[in-house]
């Protein structure tokens, strides 16, 4: 605790720091890279990994079965009908899940046979449905209107609280750059895309703007009247700030990032697989992406729309003329 | 002294007051589940309920039935999902979900077991329609000519024969309609036997042989003149005079739409000089009449008041089944099956150790950075759960809320977002420390600072959760409405416990001397011993009301004077840590 005291009240009184402002053009070159290869590689790999509320599909639940090998799930499938690219994952103690494309009513009953059959249990215990695609399209629709709706208002909240749409602009920037940083991990890495996600994905929202807020809030402080004082520039009050409240986001994001670590752990260990893993999966990168993304992207994209400003520039000149 | 114990009686004002707040909310669930009444649904219980993902719950698989040529189109289906999620949603089931399946299915999930009711306004998705009366008895084929139903006076006994002749008829009234075989069908029928096979699909253009829903009469009707889709509104009120006089007496409102009208006027306008029972309409759903009133008179206006003999609570049934009976196409229920708790049971049994575990690291974690002030994190975060169980509770009560899986997860996540505002708040009162304060004049001047920062951080959660919870649908609204409850339920810790007790802790000795454990330890935070061993001294000199009192604006100078302050200091000493080594 010492150590990491010490290192606050160092970052604090400003007798260390980290130059997070000075150094923007590298964090904005390093962002600009990010941003791409999150749209390019899921291009490149031929877009997202979309779970069967989204596409349609034939979905069957094994339970009570002896066995959860998932082999056992894919012959059965395929004995009966080929190119149908059975997906199977387990859940909970006892059920195996088998999602397929789209079968035809004898097929889907078919298949239902074979696989009671594999397990050696009654075909009753084989629980069969399909999807229509229509539901996963209808969350995201509407979740992209709630997305939109929400950054234009919280950056209206914003830009009421600071008194600048400067501030609402660069927090903007850098949600618009957590989101698409999330979207492209999802994508490059081949994570399913469920509504559980979407859900996830919505809730980095609010988290980002949280943690960007806390900033912020420590910035409008520290550069109030900033262009009256005689040893300071605009852009070493930004920089002070983002090195004071360093620890502080640090901390709020570990105690953030725990609990969700902790429905990942759960969810993908003992579910397997649904909603409480596709929740947390997108919480836990929008999290972390969040936090840096608030350091190196919001707090310097500030500095940089600011310090052009007449009054503090004027200010900064003096100051560094009088060093 | 005297200033440090009225900030002690501030601080336990406001943990009264929390604890108002409490009592408030745990005798409401209390009460509720004392004189809530009997059944589950009107009593309130000390455990919310869950949602289908969780408990188990019941699944109806609707396939729509189609007359030959009839074609179904994505507008249809989309058009009666919305239909049904109206009904549904009518009844106060939340998180039902309605989804299309497969290209012609529409599978309604319900948590829980649904009542009778919302089965049978599932169920009973079929086209309503208006028909004109032409022959009405008794429901049996035994009373024929007897002892009608009070409501049905038929004054044609049902064995009349009415029409041989082959004429075809030229208008839905005209007796013609009936012939040999419709009239021997009729004086068959008996209501109290199953006649129809359940999603029967009569043609609109021909005449029908069927009962009332109640079973009490028969008739013989003619083809489908007002179709339910034209119907715009109904409506169930008390019957207001010509003088403008409520009375209690129940009627239902009934207004179509252009198309509607203009069809409703014709018909009236041929019934209205007929005779009994060819001067009424049926309305059918499903093939059954659910209500034949007389016509009184022309209607050209395109709204009509049906009366009769109904109560508050049939009138209300028969104007929801008015409104919504007008699906565009009627759907047969293809399975409806109960949807094991096992799968349920062990998600909720996932999601609650989840909790438990997240919990659990945050607790560690916050000894690990905050020492003893983990135990304010951990008394916040209690009555943080406190209140939230019993919201939820309340919710689930009054609002039929219930927990899902989504919501489970809203929950976890909202422990770490809780326990954030406690950081920011614990990491102000040290920037204060740094500054030299004293613990107490520390905790009201960082309180001040940091109150601003939660309750806008805050506001943007809560505004996300609003935001997500009126423009999305199924599990997302779960999910964004405990996100807000919990953002809610954080501000009102936060203002009425987390900071009272740091308050009242602050004037202990074992916090407000520094000692290593408290998570102020003087030897770390102060940037110089020595000068911050005499700004103790100075501050607890200084009353503290005057702190207090020092207004925002000054408080916001008095920033950059103090930042100066520290600025010289920190140049002046560079590593402080071991400067005040027998501080104690």
């Amino acid at each position: 605790m010492s150590r990491f005291s010490d290192f606050g009240n160092a970052l604090y009184s400003g007798s260390r720091s980290i130059d997070f402002v000075g150094r923007r053009k590298v964090w904005f070159g390093v962002a600009g890279i990010m941003v791409i290869l999150a749209v390019l590689i899921p291009i490149a790999r031929g877009g997202f990994n979309i779970g069967i509320e989204f596409v349609g599909g034939s979905e069957f639940l094994v339970s009570g079965g002896a066995s959860k090998s998932t082999s056992l799930a894919v012959d059965a499938v395929n004995s009966v009908v080929a190119d149908k690219f059975p997906v199977v994952t387990t859940i909970g103690a006892d059920t195996v899940r088998v999602q397929t494309k789209q079968l035809e009513a004898q097929v889907s009953e078919d298949v239902r046979q074979a696989l009671a059959k594999a397990y050696n249990i009654e075909s009753s215990a084989v629980a069969s449905s399909f999807i229509g695609a229509n539901w996963g399209t209808d969350v995201t629709g509407k979740a992209i209107n709630g997305l939109v709706v929400f950054i234009i208002l919280a950056a209206v909240l914003m830009a009421l609280y600071f008194r600048t749409l400067k501030m609402s602009m660069a927090a903007v920037v850098a949600l618009l750059h957590d989101l698409i940083l999330t979207a492209g991990i999802y994508g490059a890495l081949g994570f399913e895309v469920t509504p559980a996600a979407v859900i996830g994905f919505l809730t980095i929202l609010g988290y980002s703007l949280y943690d960007t807020v806390v900033v912020f809030d420590k910035i409008r402080e520290n550069t109030f009247e900033v262009e009256f004082s005689k040893s300071a520039t605009f852009v070493e009050r930004v920089n002070l700030a983002i090195n004071q409240t360093l620890v502080r986001s640090i901390n709020t994001s570990v105690v953030a990032v725990l609990p969700v670590a902790s429905i990942l752990f759960i969810g993908a260990v003992v579910l397997g697989a649904g909603t409480l893993r596709d929740i947390a999966l997108a919480l836990f990168i929008g999290i972390i992406v969040g936090t840096y993304s608030t350091i190196f992207i919001a707090a310097p994209l500030y500095a940089t729309f600011r310090s052009g400003d007449k009054k503090f520039k004027e200010a900064a000149d003096k100051v560094l003329a009088s060093r | 002294m005297s200033e440090s114990s009225g900030v002690v009686k501030g601080a336990i004002r406001r943990l009264v007051w929390l604890g108002v707040i409490s009592a408030i909310f745990a005798s409401i669930v209390g009460l509720g589940s004392i004189y809530g009444g009997t059944t589950p649904e009107t009593k309130a219980a000390w455990t919310p309920k869950l949602g289908l993902d969780l408990q188990g719950g019941t699944q109806i698989i609707l396939s729509p039935l189609l007359t030959t040529g009839q074609k179904l189109t994505q507008d249809n289906l989309s058009q009666a999902v919305n239909i049904i999620r109206q009904r549904v949603d009518g009844t106060g089931v939340s998180e039902a979900q309605i989804n299309t399946q497969g290209n012609d299915k529409i599978v309604v999930s319900i948590p829980g077991i649904p009542d009778d009711n919302t089965l049978k306004l599932i169920r009973s998705s079929a086209t309503l329609d208006f028909r004109p009366v032409i022959l009405a008895s008794a429901g049996t084929s035994a009373a024929v000519g007897g002892s009608a139903s009070p409501s049905a006076t038929p004054t044609q006994p049902a064995t009349t024969p009415v029409a041989t002749s082959s004429a075809s008829p030229t208008d839905g009234s005209d007796l013609n309609w009936v012939s040999k075989e419709l009239q021997a069908q009729y004086e068959a029928l008996d209501c109290s036997k199953e006649f129809r096979a359940p999603g029967q699909i009569d043609d609109p253009k021909k005449a029908i042989v069927t009962c009332s829903s109640t079973r009490a009469e028969k008739y013989i009707l003619g083809p489908v003149e007002v179709k339910g889709v034209d119907i715009d509104n109904a409506q169930a009120t008390t019957k207001t005079t010509s003088t403008g006089a409520t009375t209690n007496e129940w009627v239902i409102n009934l207004n179509f739409k252009p198309v509607g009208t203009k069809a409703f006027a014709k018909v009236t306008e041929r019934l209205f000089p007929l005779t009994d029972p060819r001067n009424r309409f049926a309305v059918t759903l499903d093939g059954y009449v659910i209500t034949a009133p007389s016509t009184n008179a022309v209607i050209t206006t395109g709204s009509a008041e049906i009366s009769g003999s109904f109560t508050k609570e049939s009138s209300r049934n028969l104007a929801d089944q008015l409104k919504y009976g007008s699906l565009p196409i009627s759907f047969e229920v293809q399975s409806q099956e109960n949807i094991s708790a096992t799968l349920g049971t062990s998600q909720l049994s996932s999601g609650l150790l989840a909790g438990f575990i997240g919990l659990l690291l945050v607790i560690v974690y916050s000894v690990i950075q905050y020492r003893g002030l983990a135990i304010v994190t951990i008394g916040s975060l209690s009555v943080a759960a406190l209140l939230t169980y019993l919201a939820i509770d309340i919710l689930s009560w009054r609002q039929g809320y219930r927990l899902s899986l989504s919501g489970i997860a809203g929950l976890i996540v909202a422990i770490g977002i809780t326990a954030d505002s406690f950081i920011v708040y614990f990491e102000r009162v040290r920037d204060e420390l740094r500054d030299g304060r004293a613990l107490p004049a520390a905790v009201e001047q960082g309180w001040r600072r940091a109150v601003r920062t939660i309750i806008v951080s805050d506001a943007v959660n809560l505004l996300a959760a609003v935001v997500l919870f009126l423009l999305t649908v199924g599990n997302v609204k779960g999910f964004a409405f405990t996100l807000g409850l919990t953002t809610l339920i954080d501000l009102i810790v936060v203002a009425l416990f987390t900071h009272p007790m740091l308050q009242v802790l602050a004037q202990t000795r074992f916090f407000s001397s520094g000692h290593p454990w408290s998570g102020f330890d003087s030897k770390v935070l102060a940037l110089t011993s020595f000068v911050s061993r005499r700004n103790f001294a100075v501050a607890e000199a200084v009353p503290g009301s005057k702190v207090a009192s020092a207004s925002k604006e000054a408080s916001k100078r008095q920033t950059i004077a103090e930042r100066k302050a520290a600025d010289a200091l920190s140049s002046v000493v560079g590593n402080n840590s071991d400067v005040s080594g027998d501080d104690k």
